[in-house]
């Protein structure tokens, strides 16, 4: 019971210090409440677990989840690189390089983009992971699977926020291009691609949560001995919930990173737009 | 009315593309049951044909093109073999009056439907109480809404299976447990779009409710909560078609109780292609009923309460 009553204890102080901090606006408070809320469920979860002794076979501590974690660091490290590196990271680079590619060809013709944008706006909202046992079956059990389900997963949200965003630009300023005499690669490079890039980073962004996720899934119709898909499939039959934990801590460090990554080119790269000067 | 042809321009291409590409991804099986039925193939032994590849073969034998659209279990089946599936298991199950046997879509996609309508349900309630607490209170906003936004960037689908056992073990209802992955996936676009709305009004209009010496709760109901309505109902959509992912997926995993993912999850096993196209194509028709329904919603409720679209 005392870890009840602790952990119970610890989140009221905690709460405590955020109210009081919250009134504060700087960069470090805005650091520290978030940090201490997390720590605080972390915090909750170890003292329900331990003071109402659940079944580790239904929620294993944070503790227990670390241990397994540092333990089984070479067989996480082998899931992450055949399920991240080879699958999502190989699919998300075609995938949004193609998307990108058509975008700006399909630019050219407002009739096309009048039909393509509802259509890929119908198919970006569809279930298209339950493709994957179709792409299993056509490309195997390796990698190659996985990327080719990535692919079609990010393609459409990437063409959609593309299409949107090569007509960002104001009329006013294709204008200035116009009596400049500029040719379409000119116009294309220096105007249009650049006012579109906020659009383009958006579908970059969601796109690096699909990736994952479709690698993922995939492997749960097939995959060869290793993936986190694989892995966490497998461990929950085993009733291994510590290790499965793990490879949902990864699968989350992972795409935080991912994310933070881009949204990190994206600072850089559309450091003019008025989201970014905050 | 230029719309419509456009659309229908890309969907006429899209439907050419799917009929072309099924000639070389079929083609290795016409050409192994044309030469069961005794044709002439080229080349002739089996080996040499599995070594060369699809478009090789394809262009090798034109008189095998009409043959691609009559298989069994195509590797890539046409269009009105899905067409047909389609129609047997939903139709064609009414007309011989057993529209909820186990063969039948309706039944399987009903089972999708439920589990996600209780996922979306649920999912639109926390959303919308999480981003009325994140509105009044700083503390809240700082502390969760950063771990909101982080919790979107975990592959919550890959946890589904996890859910759905640890609530099994838990005596809780399969629905439920569907229900569950389901909410997780649709409260974000929620709170997002809530919170958004939720501070819309601008400075005058809450200046305006000052003067009228209004207290925190009248702002909230005549003030912030109205005008949040257009935001609610694009998160709404989006969250729906979230909704939906996570129920299917959901299925993939407590495939015994039957559900469009389910039928996926079969149809991969068994090799039943033309089974799992039209699993898809049910489950993307239910998710253009379910946006479509929330349009509506949108169009009639924003009209009444005299929003001008």
């Amino acid at each position: 019971m005392i870890w009840v009553w602790g952990s119970l204890a610890f989140w009221l102080v905690a709460w405590a210090i955020n109210t009081r901090l919250s009134r504060r606006n700087t960069a470090w408070a805005r650091f520290f409440v978030p940090t201490l809320f997390g720590i605080t469920l972390l915090v909750l979860w170890e003292g329900m677990v331990r003071g109402f002794a659940i079944n580790p076979v239904l929620l294993p501590a944070p503790s227990a989840i670390g241990k397994t974690f540092a333990s089984e660091l070479s067989v996480l490290w082998g899931d992450l690189v055949q399920t991240f590196f080879k699958g999502a990271l190989s699919g998300y680079v075609i995938g949004c390089t193609a998307a990108v590619l058509t975008a700006i060809a399909v630019d050219r013709s407002p009739f096309l983009q009048r039909g393509l944008l509802p259509v890929g706006n119908f198919v970006a909202a569809l279930p298209i992971v339950g493709m994957a046992p179709i792409f299993v079956m056509w490309f195997g059990f390796g990698w190659q699977s996985k990327a080719a389900i990535v692919v079609v997963m990010v393609f459409f949200p990437m063409l959609v926020n593309t299409v949107q965003g090569l007509q960002a630009s104001e009329a006013m300023q294709r204008d200035l291009m116009h009596t400049y005499a500029a040719s379409y690669p000119q116009r294309l490079f220096k105007l249009r691609l650049p006012a579109a890039m906020p659009f383009i980073f958006n579908g970059l962004k969601i796109s690096t949560t699909l990736a994952l996720i479709g690698a993922i899934v995939a492997e749960f119709f097939g995959s060869p001995i290793q993936g986190m898909g694989f892995r966490i499939s497998t461990e929950v039959g085993k009733l291994a919930l510590d290790m499965v934990w793990s490879e949902i801590a990864v699968a989350a460090i992972v795409g935080s990173a991912f994310y933070g990554l881009v949204a990190m080119v994206e600072k850089a790269v559309t450091f003019w737009h008025p989201s970014q000067r905050g | 009315m230029r719309s419509f042809l456009a659309i229908l321009t890309v969907l006429v291409t899209i439907l050419g593309f799917w009929y072309v590409a099924c000639i070389p991804m079929n083609i290795h099986e016409a050409a192994n049951q044309a030469q069961r039925a005794g044709e002439q193939v080229s080349p002739e032994s089996t080996r040499e044909r599995r070594g060369i590849g699809r478009l090789a073969l394809t262009f090798k034998n034109p008189d095998l093109w009409h043959s691609v659209y009559a298989q069994d279990r195509p590797q890539l089946p046409a269009p009105h073999q899905v067409g047909v599936e389609l129609w047997n298991t939903t139709v064609g199950m009414v007309q011989k009056g057993r529209a909820f046997s186990k063969r039948s879509l309706l039944l399987h996609g009903w089972i999708t439907l439920s589990a996600t309508l209780l996922g979306f349900v649920l999912g639109t309630i926390l959303g919308i109480v999480l981003a009325v607490s994140i509105v009044h209170s700083r503390a809240m906003d700082m502390s969760v809404m950063p771990w909101i936004i982080a919790s979107q960037t975990v592959p919550i689908l890959a946890i589904a299976p996890m859910i759905v056992v640890v609530l099994a073990a838990m005596q809780v209802d399969d629905l439920f447990a569907k229900g569950v992955i389901s909410m997780y996936l649709s409260f974000f676009p929620v709170v997002v779009g809530m919170v958004k709305g939720l501070r819309s009004p601008g400075k005058m209009q809450l200046d305006q409710m000052k003067t009228w010496n209004a207290s925190r709760s009248e702002t909230f109901w005549k003030l912030r909560l109205p005008s949040s309505a257009p935001y609610l109902f694009a998160s709404l959509k989006v969250g729906v078609a979230a909704s939906l992912i996570g129920a299917v997926v959901a299925e993939l995993s407590l495939s015994q109780n039957g559900g469009l993912g389910a039928r996926l999850l079969a149809g991969s096993y068994y090799g039943q292609t033309v089974q799992i196209w039209s699993a898809l194509l049910a489950a993307a028709a239910l998710a253009a009923l379910l946006v479509w329904a929330i349009d509506m919603a949108q169009k009639v409720t924003l009209k009444r309460m005299g929003f001008s679209q």
